[in-house]
């Protein structure tokens, strides 16, 4: 199967339902044949931009172009993009086989043409041998493939996954979410992928954007998001995050309890500093911040403690080796910061 | 091995609980068989017998398709039926499309079309129909005055199928709307993303996911249409199966086998239609609406459109209404004849039904209620044993009581009259099958299947760890179920009361078979027999008013009952 490649483009776009702005001056390009990620909370907008550039829900202001294509003014069917639905919305009245032959049907194509195609579609999800089944008889990793199939026996310039594994159950989800990634490269489509869980949209996309409020918060690669956010929201959206306040001096960042944390970066106006857990070490005694144990929770590979600080508290994240003793809540003890690639943030 | 001490076990724990829920399963398993199962089983045996010896035969069977008036009747009754089914589903398509498609500001409008029709008894509205769209009708004296033509619309079959279809259609309408809307917008919306839309798309994807609760709609139709006596009666249209069964029966009588083999045919094409449309939904519940989907999408209509959705509504809201109008220009008209509206109003009807008819009334609260309080007791009792006991054969139960619903009035009617006609009551009350206390267990019977769902659907609501906690607390068997179950039923209870109260009070088809004298005779046999002479015809349409205002008041107690519940249920606090 040969699909164009097409890039993304959005410009400029608003969005509103009645009085309330739900998207709001959303810029950003998507290379061709890129897997991108939309990430956020729940309402904040990464479902209805995904709407948006299929053509549903109300028509925003600003340009959606694909290609050289501006797509934003013409409806769902004539933009060749194609939707994998958070619900699949399989027919039920139809089989496999026709479900996925409805989109070359309507397209006009002499059934001769779409019947090797639908089996190659089938094919590539492997569920070929299901094709004559009803929806209904199928489980929900199976109705994904045959939603999937769907959509790309229609070879679109652009696939949409809207929350493609929220309605499996964990182990299928991490299975489905690499042979999507597999599929993505093996057909080279430019692909957005909607999801409120980082992990999925860590381990998947080449590139992500984390909306919060209809607002772009940041673009960038999973990487550089979690080892650079650009505000609070991010920092505390990717990963589990300690921020805490204060203000710059000369190399140091001053707490507001009074420590001082060496930082190679060095931003003047920074106004907090991001600490992830596990670049902060225990021990019972020595050089550092003082503190006490106030809760603690085993999560196997390691041991979780929210610390009592000065600075308020502190999730702290051991390393667990077997036949160490935890530390018991209650006992005082010293934290040792690897400060020095900490991210500053200014907001 | 295991099974004999599984049937040991359950002899060991089903005595001690044979006091309780047992003994009012027995009971009512009896009262079923003796007042259901056992009539109508006696109809359909007594169509394969020959009349004088008695013998095992097929030749009532051939007797009747061999008669020209059975013939005829046979294919009038499927052809009035198929044909009211088109035609309520000329009236409800179009009003389930304006609804759920579009942004309509008479969606109101629409929904009180839907429950218009269902508080008149189509017999009730009949005559005056009649006289609104007969041949010498308003409409067709108007028509002729200004352009010389007539329609017929009342002529012969016509006036059957326009006022049942009049009568019936909310139930298409009802049940093909709530499947449209339960369509979620996805399910368009990947239509859309694949290259489909407009009516294209409408046919291939919005339509087949829609075409269970449609057939659900038009099956329940085609039966009530199929069954219904009144109707054909009050139009003396009488070349139909459920009339020839009624004038067999009380014209040639009780011993004659035409009227069981017409039973046979109808219990038989009510049981195939439920059957069928059974086959047809199994493995196809289509409702697709996901957590946060919501229906179809909808859009604004452009100004000719709505110009052109609010004619559509009119014209049904004034083909709707005219039995209404036409009831109560009957009912307040003194002389009607030949004229577009009556010569001139008057109240006296009225006066003339409460000083001479006021037993009909009377005995209609009597019957009504009587039948609709046994149908709460045994509804709430067959709940409680099907959902909360683990009684065997508690199934049973639920099945028997809703097999009511493929049982024509005039089987069940017929039934009663061969099974009790001999039996002799005692304290001079006369023989069983004309005494009105059997009125009154046909009602409950008939209505039975209604108060049965409401009470199951009041006590699914209760949380099963409310009766646990009170269990716990010390609380036995039967005073939880005293104390909590029945008074957090009681809303649907009272619903489930109201509906059977009001539909038993205009029934027609079963009473007019077993009023034994006319000082016994409800309201509805009431104004079936006024109707039958012109001079009765304002009388009756009082009557039918006082009907009217009866089930008119009924649903809508009914729906206040359920909503204020459904409001009480959802209160925060009470979540479950």
């Amino acid at each position: 199967m040969t699909q164009t490649k097409a890039g993304i483009r959005i410009e400029n776009l608003h969005l509103s339902f009645g009085e309330t702005k739900v998207l709001e001056g959303i810029d950003m390009v998507i290379e061709p044949g890129e897997f991108f990620a939309f990430l956020g909370p729940s309402g904040s907008g990464k479902s209805t931009l995904l709407r948006a550039i299929a053509g549903f829900g109300p028509t925003p202001r600003g340009r959606i172009l694909i290609g050289d294509r501006d797509v934003a003014n013409l409806p769902p069917w004539k933009r060749n993009v194609g939707m994998v639905f958070q619900s699949y919305a399989l027919w039920p009245h139809m089989s496999v086989r026709r479900n996925v032959a409805f989109g070359l049907e309507e397209r006009r194509m002499p059934a001769s043409k779409i019947a090797p195609k639908v089996e190659a579609a089938l094919e590539t999800v492997g569920l070929l041998h299901l094709a004559d089944r009803m929806p209904g008889q199928l489980s929900g990793g199976q109705q994904q493939r045959v939603a999937l199939a769907r959509t790309i026996a229609i070879e679109p310039q652009v696939l949409l996954l809207d929350e493609p594994l929220s309605n499996l159950d964990a182990a299928l989800r991490v299975q489905m979410r690499r042979e999507l990634l597999a599929l993505q490269r093996k057909l080279g489509l430019t692909t957005i992928f909607v999801t409120h869980d980082q992990e999925e949209a860590n381990t998947t996309s080449d590139r992500m954007a984390v909306l919060d409020k209809g607002v772009i918060q940041q673009i960038g690669t999973p990487q550089q998001l979690y080892d650079h956010p650009a505000n609070s929201f991010v920092a505390g959206f990717l990963g589990t995050a300690n921020v805490l306040s204060g203000r710059m001096d000369g190399t140091h960042f001053m707490t507001k309890a009074g420590q001082r944390l060496s930082v190679s970066a060095s931003s003047e106006r920074a106004t907090r500093i991001v600490l992830r857990p596990q670049n902060i070490r225990l021990s019972g005694s020595g050089e550092g911040v003082p503190g006490t144990v106030r809760h603690r929770e085993f999560l196997g590979s390691q041991i979780r403690y929210l610390i009592e600080t000065p600075d308020g508290q502190i999730i702290v994240d051991t390393l667990h080796a077997t036949g160490q003793p935890p530390y018991s809540e209650g006992a005082a003890v010293v934290l040792s910061i690897d400060s020095q690639s900490a991210a500053l943030l200014e907001d | 091995m295991s099974a004999s001490t599984d049937t040991a076990a359950r002899r060991f724990t089903l005595f001690p609980a044979l006091s309780g829920a047992a003994v009012a399963g027995i009971a009512i398993a009896i009262f079923l068989m003796a007042f259901l199962v056992l009539p109508v089983a006696h109809v359909l045996y007594v169509a394969f017998l020959d009349a004088r010896t008695g013998a095992f035969t097929l030749q009532n069977f051939q007797d009747f398709f061999n008669t020209t008036l059975f013939r005829e009747s046979f294919v009038n009754s499927f052809y009035v039926s198929a044909m009211s089914v088109v035609v309520s589903t000329m009236i409800a398509l179009p009003l389930a499309y304006i609804t759920t498609r579009f942004n309509f500001a008479g969606t109101a409008a629409i929904q009180a079309l839907g429950i218009i029709p269902l508080i008149m008894p189509p017999f009730v509205g009949a005559v005056a129909m009649s006289l609104l769209f007969g041949r010498n009708g308003s409409i067709n004296l108007l028509l002729n005055q200004y352009f010389g033509i007539r329609i017929p619309f009342m002529e012969g079959l016509n006036g059957v199928i326009l006022v049942q279809s009049i009568h019936y259609f909310p139930f298409i309408l009802i049940n093909l709307s709530a499947s449209l809307r339960n369509i979620d917008r996805s399910m368009e919306e990947a239509a859309q993303n694949l290259g489909s839309h407009g009516m294209r798309m409408f046919r291939r994807i919005v339509f087949p996911l829609a075409m269970p609760g449609y057939l659900a709609g038009a099956a329940l139709v085609f039966i009530k249409v199929f069954d219904d006596l009144g109707t054909p009666l009050l139009l003396n249209v009488n070349n139909m199966l459920a009339p020839q069964a009624y004038l067999r029966i009380t014209g040639v009588g009780i011993n004659d086998p035409m009227g069981y083999v017409i039973s046979f045919i109808l219990v038989a094409f009510s049981v195939f239609s439920l059957w069928a449309s059974f086959l047809f939904m199994r493995g196809k519940d289509y409702a697709t609406v996901q957590k946060g989907g919501g229906g179809l999408s909808r859009r604004d209509l452009k100004s000719r459109e709505k110009w052109l959705a609010w004619g559509v509504i009119l014209l049904i809201l004034a083909l709707v209404l005219s039995p209404h109008l036409g009831l109560l220009l009957l009912a307040f008209g003194t002389i009607w004849s030949f004229s577009p509206l009556p010569d001139g109003f008057t109240i006296q009807h009225f006066g003339t039904i409460f000083t001479q008819s006021s037993q009909y009334v009377w005995n209609t609260l009597v019957y009504a209620g009587s039948a609709a309080l046994i149908d709460v007791v045994l509804g709430s009792a067959i709940a409680y044993i099907v959902i909360r006991t683990g009684l065997p054969g508690r199934k049973w139960l639920d099945y028997m009581a809703t097999a009511a619903l493929a049982v024509p009035g005039v089987v069940l009617g017929i039934g009663y009259l061969r099974m009790f006609h001999g039996i002799q009551l005692p304290f001079g009350l006369g023989q069983m099958s004309s005494f009105w206390g059997i009125i009154i267990i046909a009602l409950a019977v008939r209505r039975l299947p209604y108060a049965l769902r409401a009470c199951m659907a009041a006590l699914q609501q209760v949380s099963i760890s409310l009766e646990e906690a009170a269990e716990s607390l010390g609380a036995s068997r039967s005073s939880t179920i005293r104390r909590i179950v029945v008074p957090l039923m009681t809303g649907g209870i009272l619903a489930g009361f109201v509906t059977s109260f009001a539909t038993a009070a205009v029934e027609l088809s079963a009473t007019i078979m077993l009023v034994g004298r006319s000082s016994d005779a409800p309201l509805a046999y009431g104004i079936y027999l006024y109707m039958q002479s012109p001079a009765g015809r304002g009388p009756g349409a009082a009557l039918g008013i006082l009907a009217v205002v009866i089930v008119a008041l009924g649903t809508y107690l009914s729906q206040r009952i359920i909503e204020r519940e459904r409001a009480r249920q959802t209160t925060p606090g009470d979540q479950h």
